[in-house]
Parts: structure tokens; sequence; C-alpha cells
């Protein structure tokens, strides 16, 4: 009798503290805001940490939503003039030293974008996450001296590239701080680290992410917003093939 | 009868101007039975392993399978149909992380119990926690991967998600064929079709028996003629290639023959007038020096198979011709050490060509016999 009324008050006290815990969903949301925009230009820089040296790739980017964006590379001088076009579930690369188009598909998408520890796969994926996942808060944690919900997203439907992803969520900014991503064994694959956080144009926006394999050997691959402007005029004729020849 | 005992007789008291010409063609014979006679071994020993290692007695493709197209894997795959006497392989693309390297591989799923191709399978058992791996010495090479070594693997399932796991490398085979080392790793079937969410689900069948099975929507038939095409195709172009080596040579040697027979012309003005005088025609004496031009071949051939033979032989006993470049650089399977295959038809269709070849060379010469005023060859006058 002593043990059944421990037990209730045990998960009542467990329910009441859940409670607490805000719905994932509506922070996903808050997220959304934050982190979505009808269009933004981004000048970034991409440091590629190597076994001996590290490479940094300059680049500037247009984006609609999360359906259209087209980047072109700046820097350094091989690189310069490349640009990558993306529409939905299509990927075109322009090389200005053969002056081709090629549209990446299979295989080639695997690859790591310039020497990174991004795949070109990793820049199709453009599904809003609320949309895809199931959204359960876990905890509660601390990035960089920051309080987090922790977030566990799982997969709504089989045909999602990662079944499981972990979220640290920025209690009072809401910008994730971190993220996990995970292999359907539940294998770690790769991780994200959010920082640099600042306010541009009245919303709370990360100007530092690293990137990295946990497959591969390496310090990553860091990506900086020098500059981000959102909702700005861009000519719908950027992101047609014929813009990659410009 | 007469006029082949006299060319011969003639021939051979030229004595070392004979034996210099007979060498040289000799020496192009030996080229030429030598080289077509490595590239028809190579040929022979690249068709047995490919047929022992990857296309057994035929395949049964799924019918959107592509070996060039590596895009076509996402789709080329369906139930395995019954009836069918052969061991089942899913192939899918993946991702492994040798030292934390990644690299671009084939998986291929293959039957553990199968005997038909020579990969190990019988050690690629279903496990739920030790997932056991064989690759191919040349992979080994390139991964820094050793028997009893673990490593992750990466491949997107059915539906697109990524799952990874770890393996260990059970097995190290070694074989010439290309195509089953290079960026291959093999699994189990049952292991891969768990991984993969295909259950029953093969992409190709190696075949057991060489019978014809007749193609259905899903399934189509490709016979060994077809699977070893492109090796044929492969060694007529190296043929090709490699017989510019053996026509500079026979070109030298003719080229020997043709001057030999201007300087006869030249030299016996005085005989060829006596052979007239004596009531031989002009052509009959035409006639003897293209036989006496022509015999040089005959003896070299003789003198090629006196000396050539022993030696093809030991070559052949050695062990061969070892060869530095790997399967992996050719693009088709190549053994350590070559032995080449010589059959009678490669040497008779070699002499008829070489005595072909010299006895036209021996015949443009010659007929400038044929408007020699036999008076002044009597006189020995130059012509």
């Amino acid at each position: 009798m002593n043990y059944k009324l421990l037990t209730s008050i045990l998960l009542i006290t467990f329910s009441a503290f859940a409670q607490n815990y805000p719905d994932g969903k509506t922070i996903l949301e808050k997220v959304d805001q934050n982190m979505a925009s009808d269009n933004r230009i981004i000048q970034s820089k991409m440091v590629v940490h190597g076994k001996r040296q590290d490479r940094v790739i300059e680049s500037k980017g247009w984006s609609v939503g999360i359906e259209k964006s087209l980047t072109e590379y700046l820097s350094p001088a091989r690189e310069a003039g490349t640009k990558m076009l993306k529409l939905d579930d299509q990927l075109w690369i322009y090389s200005p030293s053969s002056d081709r188009i090629i549209q990446l598909s299979g295989h080639m998408l695997r690859q790591s974008v310039m020497g990174s520890d991004l795949s070109y796969e990793d820049m199709m994926e453009d599904k809003t996450l609320a949309d895809i996942y199931n959204v359960k808060v876990t905890e509660e944690d601390q990035v960089n001296a920051r309080k987090c919900w922790v977030l566990e997203l799982t997969a709504k439907t089989e045909d999602i590239a990662y079944q499981k992803q972990k979220m640290w969520i920025d209690q009072e900014r809401y910008i994730p701080l971190k993220q996990e991503m995970y292999a359907k064994s539940g294998q770690l694959l790769k991780k994200t680290e959010l920082s640099d956080v600042a306010q541009i144009d009245g919303r709370w926006f990360p100007r530092k992410m690293t990137y990295k394999d946990m497959l591969k050997n390496g310090e990553g691959t860091e990506f900086i917003i020098t500059d981000i402007k959102f909702n700005q005029d861009i000519p719908e004729y950027l992101f047609s093939k014929a813009s990659l020849k410009k | 009868m007469t006029t082949l005992k006299l060319a011969l007789r003639n021939l051979l008291g030229a004595g070392l101007r004979t034996w210099l010409n007979v060498f040289a063609l000799s020496f192009a014979y030996l080229a030429i039975i030598f080289l077509n006679g490595l590239m028809d071994g190579w040929q022979k020993q690249a068709k047995k392993d490919t047929i022992e290692w990857e296309y057994g007695k035929g395949q049964l493709w799924h019918h959107k399978y592509d070996p060039y197209d590596p895009f076509s894997l996402k789709e080329a795959h369906s139930i395995i149909p019954e009836g069918i006497t052969g061991a089942p392989i899913l192939i899918t693309q993946a991702s492994i992380y040798p030292e934390g390297r990644m690299m671009s591989v084939q998986l291929k799923g293959i039957k553990s119990d199968q005997n038909i191709i020579n990969i190990p399978s019988s050690k690629l058992q279903y496990s739920e926690d030790n997932i056991p791996i064989a690759i191919g010495t040349q992979m080994s090479e390139t991964t820094g991967l050793k028997i009893g070594d673990k490593t992750i693997i990466r491949w997107r399932d059915v539906n697109g998600t990524f799952d990874a796991i770890q393996v260990e490398v059970i097995e190290i085979f070694n074989n010439t064929v290309p195509s089953t080392d290079n960026g291959q790793v093999w699994i189990g079937l049952e292991q891969l079709q768990k991984m993969m969410n295909l259950k029953s689900e093969a992409t190709i069948i190696v075949l057991s028996t060489n019978k014809s099975i007749s193609s259905t929507d899903e399934w189509v038939y490709k016979d060994l003629d077809f699977l070893l095409m492109d090796i044929d195709n492969m060694i007529e172009a190296k043929k090709a290639g490699n017989s510019i080596i053996y026509i500079l040579l026979l070109v030298l040697a003719l080229l020997a023959v043709f001057d030999t027979q201007v300087l006869s012309v030249f030299r016996r003005q005085k005989e060829i007038g006596t052979y007239i005088a004596l009531g031989m025609t002009r052509w009959k004496v035409v006639m003897l020096f293209t036989i006496e031009g022509g015999f040089n071949s005959i003896l070299a051939a003789i003198l090629a198979f006196a000396y050539g033979a022993p030696i093809l032989y030991l070559v052949n006993k050695a062990g061969g011709i070892p060869m530095v470049a790997d399967a992996s650089e050719v693009g088709m399977s190549i053994a350590d050490s070559l032995i080449p295959s010589y059959t009678i038809s490669l040497i008779l269709s070699t002499v008829l060509i070489v005595v072909i070849c010299a006895t036209i060379v021996s015949f443009i010469p010659a007929r400038k016999i044929a408007k020699m005023k036999p008076t002044d060859a009597l006189k020995g006058k130059i012509q």
C-alpha cells in the first residue's frame, strides 16, 4: 500500500516537473521566427581546419525562404567565381575555370563542400524542423553559460535524413546553441555549435557556426557571418541557371 | 622442284648475308608470337579470374541496374525471383571512415552460404553487434584496414535516412579483379537487407549454370559473352597498340631482305643472263629470285623455332612475365605475372603473314629482271 502511494506521489511530482517545460513545438516556432526570414543576403567566411593548415573561403549568398539560394565564392583566388545554385531539391555548380554548369546528384552530393565538414546533401536539407519532427523538451542544460532547453526531435516519417536530433535552445533568446544529428542506429553523426549571438534587425542571430562531422578526424569547419541583411530586394533572375555564368 | 632446289642452294651459298637476314626475320617472328601470346594469356587469365570472382556462369540484372552508373543503384533492387539457382547480391553506395578519413564505397551484400564465386562469404555471417566485412588487398592498402580492425560505415537506407554502424574486417582476400576489390566492401546479404530495409531484395544474381534464362520485366539475363565483352574489347585495343612494336621489327627485317634482293639482282647479272641463255624464261628467273627471298622467311621460322621455343618454354616454366602495374591501374583483371598462351593458329598465322610479306618484298626488286636484255646481262653490263 505504502509502495503504491509512493509511486503515485513520484508520478505526480514528475508530471508536475514535466509540465514546467514549455511546449517543444512552440519553442521551435519561436526559433524559426529568429532564424527564418523572407530573404537574406549573407557575406561569410568558412574556415576549414585541415591537418597542416587552415583554409579560409569567403562567399556571398542570397536566399529566399528555404527553397532558393545562390552562393558565390569570392576568395581564395582558386575558388573565386564559383557559384552554387539551389532550387528546391536540385543543386547546380558553376565553375569559371571550365565555364561549365554541373548538376550534382547521387553520390556527388555526399562529397564535402570545398573540403569542409559540410556535404552538399547537408545543404539540401531544407524542410522546417517543426513540420517533420515530433519535439519533446527533455531537460534543462547550460551552453556557454546560457540556460537552454534541450529538445529531442524524432522524425515523424521514415524518409527523413536524420531520424533523431537534439537541440539546445537558449531559453531567453530562442536561438539554437548546439545541435546534434544522429543515425538511425543512435550513432552521433554531426554536431553544430552556434555562438556569437547578436541582435540584427530586431532579431537574435548566431554569427558563428561550427560544423563537425563526428565520424571524421579534425576540428570541423567554422562558418562566420561577416555581414547579414534580412528582407532585402533580391531580383528573381538571380535564382536561375542563366545567372550562374554572369 | 629444280627452281626450289636452285633457290635454296643459292640462298645458302650467300653465307653470312643470308643468315643475317634470317636472324633478323626470326627475331620478328619471336616478337610477334611472344607479344600476341602474352595478350592471349592475359585475356585467358582475366576471363578466368573474372568468371571465378565476379560473373559466375552468367548474371541476372535488375532492369534498372547499370554498373557504370552509381546513380542507378538507388532504384535497382527488387524481390529475388523464385526458382533461380544463384547468389543474389544487393549493392548500395556507402561511406567508410578508416582512421577518421571519409571514403565513398560500394557496399555489396552476398549470401554467406554461396559458393558460385570465390568471394570468401562464409565468414560474413549475420550478427547483431559485431558486423563482419570482407575487403580485397587493394582496398586494404588504400584504407589501411587490417584483419580485426573496426571502422564505421555510414549509408542511407531505402527511405534516404542516414544510418551508421561499426563493422569489423574479418577477411582480406587477394584477387586480380578490381571490380570486386577497389572501393568495394563485402557484407552478409541478410545484414545489408536489414540495414537498407530491403527484405529479400537484390540488385543482381550470379548464376551457377550457363543455361539461358528468359528475361522478365524486372530481371534481365546477361550471358558470359555479354559480361566478358569489355575484357575482349580491351585486349583487342591493347593488341592493336602492341602491334606497332612488332610491325616495326618486321619492317626492319623485311627491309634487310629487300636490300639483299636489290643487291643480288645488281651483282648477279651475269648469272641471270646465263639462266636465260640456258633456256629459262625471264619470269622463271624472277620466280627463282622471289623464291630465294621467300626462303629467308622459312629459314627464319625454323631458326626462330630452334632458339625461340626453348626460351618461350622457359619463360612460361619460370612463371611468366612479372607485371609491375596492378589491376587498379589497368582497369581490368591482371595477375602478378602473366603466362603467355601460344596457340597453333597464332603460330601458323604468324608464319603465313611473314612468308607472304617476305615474298612480296623479294618480288618487287626481282621484277627488274623481266626488263633485262639477256645479252647485256651475259656481258655483265649494268642495266
